[in-house]
């Protein structure tokens, strides 16, 4: 399984990602190169396992549906790079 | 001053040999003597007097912790208040955090003096610390090798005696490995021993924080200090916290070590088999017994590891976008331009590289082939462990093929560099804890060995690893030119 540059080009967008032009050969060749590593794991017969997706298995915990946080929004807004109106500003979406 | 441990410290405070303020001001002055070493992103020396004076009134006052007006600094992962968390990134270089890691907060109670944030790899994603954006940290022993990563600058810090200790993470072996490439002490604990919350995330099935010490003693004090449940963090573990000091001295008589067959079978470094075999004759003498085990899917690590790990950063690193905090780009033409130029312009090329890996392993069509697939054979892996965990009490191996390479050596070669990692990567995927122990030394360069024990059983690992610098010295070695 080897990618294109074409592919590289796809998988960026779809990761909102900017790549350099001059990289994208290189991401092609080691995503590649990843991916014929990948491929050995299925000489691992895996019919039947159950996939584990934490260490020790387990589950979500839930908490008392009670309000646990105070309202930061000024404080965390400090650090934004554009706001108004305690508001996140971004370009506009809809025309 | 600064070769002493931390309970020769305490100590020191305690009976007025000399105060935190005059302690702090020594590490301080040692951080500015050797800035070659590119330890630390940040110095925060006003923040670390200013603690260090708060300490002292304690320590006057006689309610002290161990750890008060002791020195120490965090790996710049740590989000910490109102000082720059960057995570060696570009994207987060103009970012002062709004909070505490509960790490931080836990050491700050404990009375903890930090000196500022160390160097890594960027979001902890590599084996060598040169993916930071600030470039790479040197290895004492060496100053054109790589200290290891993704924790290089905490490992750099301890070894050359610029703070008593640091904080670490492990996702794939990134405290154990510049541990043992810097010949220091670092502990991996179990997978939600220690709180995540604040602590920037690279793969949060995988991600644990740890401490990184002079030696196991050591680490023992700082993981009682750091671990323990924590509600804000909803993969922490509720499980009692044991008493790391308290069995610490046990004798090893009885202790069975297991040998991974598949460890030693292949590939393993001549020199690197000598130093295990030498610390293997050293727990003989002990009275542990050896054993060999036998972990068939141990190889098929390197590929499920990469593939969890990228997933899991692509969708964490998401969250990165330009709108809340962080690197923009100027004058963007429209959300995603926005969304793409400024995670472009601020992520450097290795974590681009894994970000794309995990997206197309995501995409649709390859999720079974790839996600689903490496997380049943990340359960066979963890099997492996269980059943050879059910045979002996510790599991033994090299922490890394080699001792420490050279600074751009393994950068033209991702995949080489991965490959690296095969020793420290599959207890990520198991969630066991594992330890490193400087063991000797290679060609002047300090290798380690990695101590893995059963979920949960910290401190029987530092009471094997106790043991063992109890009757050698590879531990107190230093640098010299950094003595």
């Amino acid at each position: 399984m080897s990618l294109s540059e074409n592919d590289v080009n796809k998988i960026a967008h779809l990761a909102r990602l900017g790549i350099e032009n001059e990289d994208i050969a290189s991401y092609a060749q080691d995503l590649s190169g990843l991916l014929a590593l990948m491929v050995q794991m299925e000489t691992l017969d895996t019919t039947g396992i159950k996939p584990m997706a934490h260490p020790l298995d387990q589950c979500q915990r839930l908490r008392p549906d009670v309000v646990t946080e105070q309202n930061q929004r000024d404080h965390f807004q400090a650090i934004a790079p554009q706001t108004q109106d305690g508001l996140y500003l971004v370009p506009k979406v809809i025309e | 001053m600064h070769s002493q441990t931390i309970s020769q410290l305490a100590h020191g405070l305690r009976s007025g040999q000399f105060s935190s303020v005059e302690l702090t001001q020594h590490f301080l002055g040692r951080i500015k003597r050797y800035p070659e070493l590119n330890a630390y992103i940040t110095i925060t020396d006003q923040q670390a007097l200013q603690a260090a004076q708060l300490a002292d009134a304690k320590i006057a006052a006689g309610t002290v912790d161990q750890l008060t007006g002791i020195p120490m600094a965090h790996k710049d992962i740590f989000c910490t208040q109102g000082v720059k968390t960057s995570c060696a990134s570009k994207m987060l270089d103009n970012f002062i955090a709004p909070y505490n890691a509960t790490v931080v907060d836990k050491l700050n109670q404990a009375g903890a003096v930090m000196l500022g944030k160390l160097n890594m790899d960027e979001f902890a994603m590599g084996s060598s610390n040169e993916t930071s954006f600030y470039g790479v940290a040197k290895n004492p022993w060496d100053t054109s090798k790589v200290p290891g990563g993704s924790s290089g600058g905490s490992a750099v810090a301890v070894a050359a005696q610029l703070a008593v200790y640091a904080t670490g993470t492990d996702t794939g072996g990134s405290i154990r490995q510049p541990a043992a490439l810097c010949g220091i002490t670092g502990l991996k604990p179990t997978y939600g021993r220690i709180s995540r919350y604040g602590m920037i995330a690279y793969a949060s099935s995988l991600d644990q924080a740890g401490p990184m010490a002079r030696s196991a003693e050591d680490a023992a004090i700082l993981l009682q200090a750091m671990a323990g449940f924590d509600p804000k963090d909803s993969t922490s573990a509720d499980e009692p916290v044991a008493d790391y000091l308290a069995s610490i001295d046990q004798p090893l008589q009885g202790l069975t070590i297991g040998l991974p067959k598949e460890f030693f079978a292949e590939g393993l470094n001549a020199e690197m088999a000598t130093v295990l075999e030498t610390a293997i004759a050293e727990y003989k003498k002990l009275g542990a017994t050896i054993q060999e085990v036998s972990m068939p899917n141990l190889k098929l690590a390197i590929p499920a590891y990469y593939v969890i790990a990228s997933a899991e950063c692509s969708a964490n690193l998401s969250r990165f976008d330009g709108v809340r905090f962080g690197h923009r780009c100027q004058h963007p033409q429209d959300l995603t331009d926005l969304y793409v130029r400024s995670r472009g312009e601020a992520f450097g090329k290795e974590v681009k590289r894994r970000i794309l890996m995990g997206t197309y392993a995501l995409s649709a069509g390859y999720y079974d082939a790839y996600y689903l697939k490496a997380q049943k054979v990340r359960r066979l892996i963890s099997e492996d462990f269980s059943k050879a965990l059910s045979e002996v009490d510790v599991i033994m191996s090299p922490v890394t093929p080699t001792p420490a390479f050279g600074i751009g050596e393994k950068l033209a070669d991702p995949i080489e560099m991965y490959l690296a990692d095969i020793y420290t990567i599959a207890i990520n995927l198991a969630g066991l804890p594992a330890l490193s122990v400087p063991a000797g030394f290679i060609n002047g360069l300090p290798a380690g060995l990695q101590i893995i024990g059963n979920y949960f059983q910290e401190a029987k690992l530092l009471n094997v690893a106790h043991r063992f610098q109890q009757v050698t010295d590879w531990h107190q070695q230093v640098a010299k030119d950094f003595a």
